[in-house]
């Protein structure tokens, strides 16, 4: 049976494992490739390195990163920050990640998607949603870019068939009200998401306690779920929010 | 000894390289038809689509030196893409012919409830002991991501399968030929433990 994906995610910055609440108030903790390699040894499925601020003279730093880890662990990787040219793509994959996110540059321009899933194939390919609940409208996410600052009047859900229409093989959902809040996944939200598309959906923002991870794999229907704050703390050890999960039905690689 | 990894274009191979050298074993990558046919142990990695996969080989004049190699019963690891092209048929963007050397199509996951890719780590089943698999034990999980799957008409050469909605073959064997739907290079220590045996066969 296929298990659901317990991923790690380091918000990278200038080389550091960053963690932020609601993307601000960074502190800097960690050398990635350190992290990583724990994670690989707690049990991690995959890990995910966002760079957050993604300026040019840090990407070389960053595709530093990658290489090393690539180098130290043996599990899928994913990279995003700042991926808005198909060139930038191809030379993550060369540098050793597995696949490459897309977020504001898929909004900018859709057809991105569609040239970078057709060159590197759908499955390296994940689109990147940062949603928003709209005061108003119930059961309405809109679409916000650049660390949530920016709205795009763009409907969430809409834009993950749009994507997988466009050949992304995976979808990447941050609830943007619930990110760095630790109470938990934005779980109508996945589950309207899930349940849309009929390519993998990781759950992202918000996990404070492992019953938020239960939920957002059981209520909220995603195939994986991210979390960064409670590994990086190390208020949970993977293997412990796996052992959780295995307990309450939930199939997972032990 | 001498392990050689077919480079055809399909994007970085280093992490293969990598998993051999954490596991004990260096290795060579490469497309140059002259090296290829000095290695005792090749290895076909894969990402991508079968038809391109395919057209660089064919291009790179890699086709013939390894159906040969093959047919020598030298061992052969496959890996995604490296256990589709050994089919008879691929059936990714139209009818394409694959290597021919295990008679049977490679078909798309059917449309249902389940999502395609087949995204993560599934468990194996396995069929018959051979010395690929020894050390892994019955249900380990390994990495898969793929949207198609090959379906041999002879079902001796079933390895392992895996339970995605169908059981499906996630490995053939027959004689020294090895060739797994998942990717070793992605699976941790069962991964390993994999490259090892294919190493020392």
């Amino acid at each position: 049976m296929l298990a659901k994906r317990i991923i790690p995610c380091l918000d990278v910055k200038g080389g550091r494992v960053v963690k932020g609440v609601s993307f601000v108030n960074l502190k800097d903790a960690g050398d990635p490739v350190e992290v990583a390699k724990n994670y690989e040894a707690q049990g991690a499925d995959e890990l995910c390195f966002l760079d957050i601020t993604a300026s040019s003279d840090e990407r070389a730093i960053l595709l530093d990163i990658v290489r090393h880890t690539a180098d130290e662990v043996s599990m899928p990787l994913t990279v995003g920050g700042g991926v808005r040219k198909v060139k930038d793509v191809q030379i993550l994959l060369s540098a050793g990640a597995d696949k490459v996110a897309i977020n504001t540059a898929a909004i900018t321009r859709p057809e991105f998607v569609r040239e970078a899933s057709r060159q590197f194939g759908s499955s390296t390919i994940v689109v990147a949603i940062d949603a928003k609940r709209s005061k108003d409208k119930k059961n309405y996410w809109e679409i916000y870019t650049h660390g949530g600052r920016n709205a795009t009047g763009i409907d969430a859900i809409d834009w993950a068939a749009k994507m997988e229409d466009y050949g992304a093989g995976e979808i990447l959902l941050t609830s943007m009200d619930q990110d760095g809040q630790t109470t938990g996944y934005d779980l109508e939200l996945t589950r309207a998401v899930c349940e849309r598309v009929h390519i993998p959906v990781i759950a992202s923002g918000g996990v404070g306690t492992l019953e938020h991870l239960y939920e957002g794999l059981t209520i909220g229907k995603a195939d994986a779920a991210l979390a960064a704050s409670i590994f990086h703390y190390q208020t949970y050890a993977i293997h412990e929010a796996k052992d959780y999960l295995a307990k309450r039905g939930v199939a997972v690689r032990l | 000894m001498k392990i050689v990894i077919v480079d055809y274009g399909s994007g970085n191979l280093r992490s293969v390289q990598r998993s051999f050298e954490r596991a004990g074993f260096s290795s060579q990558i490469t497309h140059d038809p002259n090296i290829l046919s000095e290695a005792t142990h090749l290895v076909v990695p894969g990402v991508g689509a079968f038809s391109d996969c395919m057209d660089n080989l064919e291009k790179l004049q890699l086709l013939e030196p390894i159906r040969e190699f093959i047919k020598a019963d030298k061992p052969y690891l496959g890996m995604c893409l490296g256990l589709q092209i050994l089919f008879s048929e691929g059936t990714e963007f139209g009818s394409k012919p694959g290597l021919g050397i295990l008679p049977g199509q490679v078909v798309r996951f059917a449309k249902n409830e389940l999502k395609v890719p087949h995204m993560g780590w599934n468990q194996i089943t396995i069929q018959k002991e051979i010395p690929q698999l020894k050390g892994i034990p019955n249900g380990t999980y390994f990495y898969f991501v793929h949207s198609y799957y090959g379906t041999p008409e002879n079902k001796e050469c079933i390895a392992t399968t895996t339970d995605y909605g169908v059981q499906f073959p996630s490995a053939i064997a027959q004689g020294r030929l090895f060739a797994c739907q998942f990717h070793p290079e992605k699976s941790q220590e069962m991964g390993r433990q994999l490259l090892k045996n294919f190493a020392n066969l």
